[in-house]
């Protein structure tokens, strides 16, 4: 038997071929982002001013601002970070540190993993029964808030569970040592070591529910308020709300992309904020052990 | 709780212990002397780290072990319901094999164990403080950077930081799970010299893997291979003048 | 001595008084906590079945599984068959976008990509998958399919074509990093024994590294289609809502998901067989997207080869 030169050498040239079209793919990705961010600036070009982020909302598209749906937003962002890293870091601290393996356990991770690929209309659906109606929440921040807070509660248990995981046995077996039980060990030791990560995945979920849209359109939530809410009871509008129905609205009125466009990188720049400091939260606290 | 003169700290009697299935201490009976260092040697897997930690009962944070039989720490068995965990670990301190000092600074971490059995007064912790790190041996290399991170320190200090740490809540019984394993030998050496020190005050038991540590450094010497005591006396009899033939070979260096 | 010994007994009644209440009440309390994601998925359970009761009875499974889609006319039929091959044609467009483009990018960044492209597009990776799905409905709307026109002259202003491209390309990032991490997991002794044979690095990859993470990659693309299915503001801005039972993608379809935002971004009458129509939709599609992450689940169990 010869080993028969030629082949390889064709073997050869088609796995050059094939490395530049896998490469490719990964190109095509940049690509898109890039054509998404042109498209998107240029669109806000003119429209993106200091009056349209303090103005309010309007029909004509020269005066809109987004002022109230800022506002709105952050009313949403002012409810979720509480509950979510209360119920989160609970969740977490209860799966890792106090349960034991068995069936109650698997029951409640089993629970987490299947929330995270719940669509969010879905939780649009629940929240429009529930705090809406049942809670007679209305279409108020708090309804929204709350709705989003289950929505992304997943990501910040998932992301807290992976931070208590990584807090090394021996710091723990250091503190059992001195008579320490086990909350003060969990307080005094563990949840410092593992504040970072918390964080982390309190950023990650925040970016998540500051851009959703369904679950806020299924409550209700209007594109178009007057008033600027002042507590969170009231009703109110958000971000993804304007893009969304200013979107839908171009084929009226052609401006109302670019008010979109304009919303967009406001929704942007603030992901993009976030985003780095929780890099930066990342970065700070890579002191091994 | 019953506090004895006697000279006896600790009476194991019967003592047996079980991973789930797997028997890892067989029928231990051995009494630890006040004031002594008593060493704890054997092979790989003979039992004396499971056995050092029965005597704080920091051997039952895994969930399948099971024992049977008695350990009285001045006279009460540490099993009983009336001995608090809690309180018998600050009786008992514990230093391990791997410096495992916090993320913390140095002062927060030798009063650590003080201020979360509520102590509050400025003064006490002050005093804690000092005698701890001066009894370690640590205080004039510190003394200047008490707020500086543990892990600033070389592995030799946090070693001695751990056991100022576990020296702050004034037990009367120190447990060392070879406490010397992970440092070079200058630290080493240093570490033997404060165990000489402390045994005027504490009474130190520590598992040790080198027989010559062993005979540096203690005055008794308890001989584990498989799970069973096999010899316990004066460090310079085992040494010299083993009893029993498995000793012999070990000390002679046949396995282990 | 005196100040020392103080630490001592002063420690002793410390222990002694304490009643260790916090100690106790902290497990229940995050045990509470940690109950409220499974009483969270039991309402989403409840309120969907029990709303969708509400609509079937008065409208029955034949007429919901029909043709005919007209919710708010003066004599209403709920006939969802359109609201799924919306969804279905969507979803299937973005799996012809998501899966070649996200395994062959799995494969580079995971065999072929030197250490240095790696670090500049995970990034980017990463960042197209931060990207709110808002975002993404814009983009399909205002620039996929005005490009799109310039090939097919005949395609709609809303059709299914371009968000179901655009919902791909969303999908990308998850199907990249999910396939990625399977084929990393591939023990590295495995590829040796390929490459000491004379093999080029495509051949390691499709005849080694690819079967052996092969139930990773499908849960990914299991999971991938299950995302694409319950995807909402994409399709909702740019395929529009027409009810018009037809498989053809150049034009306006509406999907499960388009079909619910829809009627709650109006007055949705609450009690109307209209509004319980929503969750019967709901029901169906959460059914759908469960069933996908069991499959999902169980493929990534029972192939996994014991290394």
């Amino acid at each position: 038997m010869t080993i028969n030169y030629k082949n390889i050498e064709r073997r050869v040239r088609i796995n050059g071929i094939a490395k530049v079209i896998f490469s490719m793919s990964t190109i095509f990705a940049l690509v898109v982002l890039g054509m998404l961010l042109y498209r998107i600036i240029a669109g806000s070009i003119g429209w993106l001013d200091f009056k349209f982020l303090t103005g309010k909302l309007s029909i004509f598209p020269e005066k809109a601002g987004i002022f109230g749906a800022i506002v709105g937003s952050l009313g949403l962002m002012l409810i979720v970070i509480p509950v979510t890293l209360v119920l989160g870091v609970s969740t977490a601290i209860y799966l890792e540190e106090y349960s034991k393996k068995g069936k109650l356990q698997n029951f409640i991770k089993i629970n987490i993993a299947n929330l995270a690929s719940v669509p969010s209309v879905i939780f649009g659906l629940l929240g429009l029964s529930f705090f809406s109606r049942i809670m007679q929440f209305g279409s108020s921040m708090v309804a929204g808030g709350l709705t989003l807070s289950l929505l992304v509660l997943p990501i910040v248990v998932v992301s807290s569970q992976e931070a208590l995981k990584a807090v090394p046995g021996f710091l723990r077996e250091a503190s059992f040592a001195m008579g320490a039980s086990k909350w003060t060990t969990i307080w005094k030791v563990v949840i410092p070591v593992a504040i970072p990560g918390i964080l982390t995945g309190a950023i990650l979920s925040i970016s998540r529910a500051i851009g959703e849209t369904a679950p806020l359109v299924v409550l209700g939530i209007p594109a178009l308020i007057m008033k600027v809410p002042t507590s969170l009871m009231d009703n109110f509008t958000a971000l993804p709300i304007q893009i969304y129905y200013w979107t839908l609205d171009t084929v009226l009125t052609p401006e109302y992309a670019n008010l979109a466009a304009a919303t967009i990188i406001v929704l942007l720049v603030v992901l993009f904020l976030m985003n780095s400091v929780a890099i930066l939260i990342r970065n700070k606290s890579q002191k091994g052990f | 709780m019953a506090h004895s003169n006697e000279k006896i700290v600790y009476d194991v009697r019967d003592l047996n212990l079980w991973y789930g299935q797997d028997q890892a201490l067989k029928n231990i009976n051995i009494q630890i002397g006040k004031n002594e260092v008593t060493a704890i040697i054997g092979p790989s897997g003979c039992g004396k780290s499971t056995f050092i930690k029965t005597l704080n009962r920091m051997i039952e944070n895994i969930p399948s072990v099971r024992t049977t039989g008695e350990i009285l720490y001045h006279g009460t068995n540490i099993f009983d319901k009336t001995m608090r965990i809690e309180e018998l670990r600050t009786r008992v301190g514990m230093v391990f094999q791997k410096p495992n000092p916090f993320p913390k600074s140095i002062y927060e971490n030798v009063l650590y164990g003080p201020k979360i059995h509520g102590i509050k007064d400025k003064h006490i912790l002050q005093e804690a403080l000092e005698t701890s790190l001066k009894s370690a041996a640590l205080w004039d290399e510190v003394k200047d950077r008490l707020h500086d991170n543990a892990y600033s320190l070389s592995g030799g200090q946090q070693q001695r930081l751990c056991i100022a740490r576990a020296l702050a809540v004034q037990p009367d019984v120190i447990l060392m799970d070879e406490p010397t394993s992970a440092l070079d030998p200058i630290a080493t050496a240093k570490i033997e010299e404060l165990i000489d020190s402390l045994k005027a005050d504490y009474t130190i038991n520590i598992v040790t893997h080198s027989m010559q540590q062993a005979g540096r450094i203690s005055d008794k010497t308890a001989f584990f291979l498989m799970g069973e005591l096999v010899e316990f006396g004066a460090t310079e009899g085992i040494f010299s003048n083993p009893r029993d033939k498995r000793t012999e070979d070990y000390i002679t260096g046949r396995f282990g | 001595m005196e100040r020392e010994t103080n630490v001592r007994s002063q420690i002793r009644t410390n222990i002694g008084k304490r009643k260790n209440h916090v100690d106790k009440i902290m497990p229940r309390f995050f045990f509470v906590m940690a109950s409220v994601s499974v009483v969270t998925t039991l309402g989403i359970v409840l309120t969907l079945v029990t709303d969708a009761a509400k609509f079937f009875s008065e409208v029955s499974i034949f007429e919901f599984f029909g043709t005919k889609l007209s919710p708010l006319s003066a004599n209403p039929s709920f006939g969802i068959l359109p609201l799924i091959t919306g969804t279905v044609l969507s979803s299937l467009i973005a799996m012809l976008v998501a899966i070649p483009v996200g395994l062959t990018a799995a494969m580079y960044m995971s065999e072929f990509a030197s250490s240095r492209a790696r670090t500049v597009l995970k990034p980017i990776m990463e960042v197209l998958a931060g990207i709110p799905t808002i975002v993404y409905g814009f983009f399909a709307y205002s620039v996929v399919t005005p490009l799109l026109i310039n090939i097919i002259p005949t395609l709609g202003a809303k059709n299914v074509l371009s968000p179901g491209i655009v919902m791909g390309i969303m999908i990308i990032p998850m199907v990249a990093s999910l396939s990625e991490d399977a084929m990393n997991a591939v023990p590295n002794a495995m590829r040796e024994g390929a490459y000491g044979l004379g093999s080029t690095k495509l051949e390691v990859t499709l005849k080694v590294v690819l079967p052996a993470a092969i139930s990773g990659i499908m849960a990914s693309f299991v999971l991938a289609i299950s995302r694409a299915i319950g995807e909402t503001m994409i399709v909702a801005i740019a395929s529009g809502s027409s009810k018009n039972f037809s498989l053809d993608i150049t034009q306006s379809m509406q999907t499960m998901t388009g079909y619910i935002v829809e009627f709650t971004s109006g007055d949705a009458g609450s009690g109307t067989t209209g509004y319980y129509s929503l969750y019967a939709v709901g029901l169906l599609l959460f059914a759908f997207t469960f069933v996908m992450n069991i499959l999902a689940h169980q493929i990534s169990k029972k192939f996994r080869e014991v290394y």
